[in-house]
């Protein structure tokens, strides 16, 4: 079990790929129910982590527990209590939402599916939409069915490796807000992400991975006194495209 | 753990369930895997027939075999096809992430080759039994026909799982269905090999397909088979355990 409050714990990681080393020494820790944002540019080795700490991918060195589990030598143990949302979303395209999550709650072996699959299809919006294949579901419908599948069994743990690249500004808000309501639950969310905003909105705390490794790690607060003391100046600001966007969809459901 | 290999049979269902839905959705499957050899059936017997001379006043009896071959080479494609789609869409990885056996995913593609090619081949059974194919052949013999397709199926799915599983583009998942594809015509399928040119036949009589049809229509037609269906079994076996070896050796090195 999660001792200490500790979900995750990576000591001393080291990963290359044949010659290229991708991670060179990474540290960090995650307190069980906090949300947990690894940010970091494409390439810089943040999936590579995930895949570790979900059991895909084995490490060359380095001590890494998730719930108290080691990743290497108690990796069913580790899959028993995690799911993990990969960068693209994994759903099956010929089944239609209501299919995949079924599919999913009985891999999980849960006794009695339906009624679960009903509240998962409606807590994300898809019930409307339950009974189509999913390839014709929009890019934030999908995503949302793939964190739906991800949710089945209430896994204590979640991995969701940059759950809003490709989604437009409406799904990455959706998506924002399912976050920080599974957090609200007590589940333990390991986020990684490209956009410093997504980490700010969402993370109790952020890690920045770069050449592999952490170069910085703590709260929102304590990475910004990293930073030179803000400068007050007059600019005028520009509504950028996204806060158009948003104000127009905002207008028409509003009228 | 124990809980996995308890549940290993129950996740293979799942799995089967769900390939065999991707089989029923797919009308391009079913065309391919049913409809064409019917159709390529109907072609020999009714158009090109005629003009036979295969030593028979049953052509249909002479002709069902090979098409028997040529539905199940047929599906070969498609077992590449769904394996690759799998790993691309990431759907492996997050079956790989779930505290279930790892090669129950792989061996849900396997089944569903079985399941689908004994569902074609019924198929197209009863519609040579419409065209007027008659077999003499008791419960043991039609048991051993059933037998030498299903390990004829088996080493073509395997060779389709190392394609599926080590492709890098769709094209080259499917492009090992063209050669096998190709194998039956040169065969004894349709016409007795005596009347091609001596290349050629050498080719014919010393190819897998060649003791497979020979065995089957020995076995329909209440001959005596011969030394044949032992050359079918070594060929079939003998695929099966390179090709099964290679692609679990693929399978293993994905994680």
């Amino acid at each position: 079990m999660s001792q200490n409050g500790i979900a995750i714990s990576v000591k001393g990681l080291k990963k290359s790929y044949k010659n290229l080393p991708v991670l060179t020494g990474v540290d960090f820790e995650v307190k069980t129910g906090s949300i947990f944002a690894l940010l970091g540019p494409n390439g810089a080795g943040k999936t590579t982590i995930v895949r570790i700490l979900a059991t895909l991918l084995r490490q060359d060195s380095g001590k890494v527990t998730v719930n108290g589990f080691d990743v290497v030598s108690q990796p069913d143990e580790v899959r028993q209590s995690i799911s993990l949302t990969g960068q693209f979303a994994a759903v099956d395209e010929i089944l239609t939402g209501r299919e995949n999550l079924t599919m999913i709650a009985r891999l999980r072996h849960l006794p009695h599916p339906q009624p679960i699959v009903d509240d998962l299809l409606q807590r994300f919006s898809l019930t409307d939409a339950a009974d189509r294949r999913a390839s014709t579901y929009s890019g934030g419908m999908r995503r949302r069915l793939d964190i739906a599948m991800s949710l089945v069994g209430n896994s204590r743990l979640i991995f969701l490796d940059e759950p809003t690249t490709g989604l437009d500004p409406e799904g990455r808000i959706e998506v924002w807000k399912i976050i920080e309501e599974l957090a609200d639950n007590g589940t333990t969310v390991f986020l990684t992400t490209q956009y410093l905003e997504e980490a700010e909105q969402l993370a109790d705390r952020i890690a920045i991975l770069h050449k592999g490794k952490i170069i910085v790690d703590g709260t929102l607060g304590e990475l910004k006194k990293l930073f030179p003391p803000a400068k007050v100046e007059y600019i005028e600001k520009q509504p950028t495209l996204e806060e158009i966007f948003l104000t127009i969809i905002n207008q028409k459901t509003t009228v | 753990m124990e809980a996995i290999k308890n549940y290993y049979l129950a996740d293979m269902g799942v799995m089967l369930g769900r390939s065999m839905r991707h089989v029923f959705r797919s009308m391009d499957t079913i065309i391919t895997v049913t409809i064409m050899p019917i159709a390529m059936m109907l072609l020999f017997v009714y158009v090109l027939g005629g003009a036979i001379n295969a030593g028979t006043d049953n052509y249909v009896n002479y002709l069902l075999p090979g098409i028997l071959l040529i539905a199940v080479a047929n599906s070969i494609g498609y077992v590449s096809f769904r394996l690759f789609t799998d790993v691309q869409r990431g759907i492996f990885e997050r079956f790989n992430s779930m505290p279930i056996a790892r090669s129950a995913a792989l061996w849900g593609h396997v089944l569903t080759s079985l399941v689908s090619n004994v569902i074609s081949v019924t198929v197209i059974v009863l519609v040579a039994l419409v065209m007027g194919f008659r077999s003499p052949a008791g419960v043991l013999s039609w048991l051993a026909v059933g037998g030498i397709l299903a390990m004829f199926t088996l080493a073509l799915t395997w060779v389709a799982a190392i394609a599926g599983l080590s492709a890098k583009s769709i094209d080259g998942a499917s492009a090992i269905a063209y050669p096998i594809h190709f194998l039956p015509l040169v065969s004894s399928a349709f016409v007795p090999t005596k009347t091609m040119p001596a290349a050629v036949r050498a080719f014919a009589e010393n190819q897998p397909l060649t003791p497979m049809v020979e065995a089957i229509r020995a076995l329909l037609s209440g001959q005596p088979v011969g030394g044949e269906i032992w050359l079918a079994l070594a060929w079939c076996l003998g695929i099966m355990f390179v090709a099964y070896a290679w692609a679990m050796r693929v399978y293993t090195k994905r994680r």
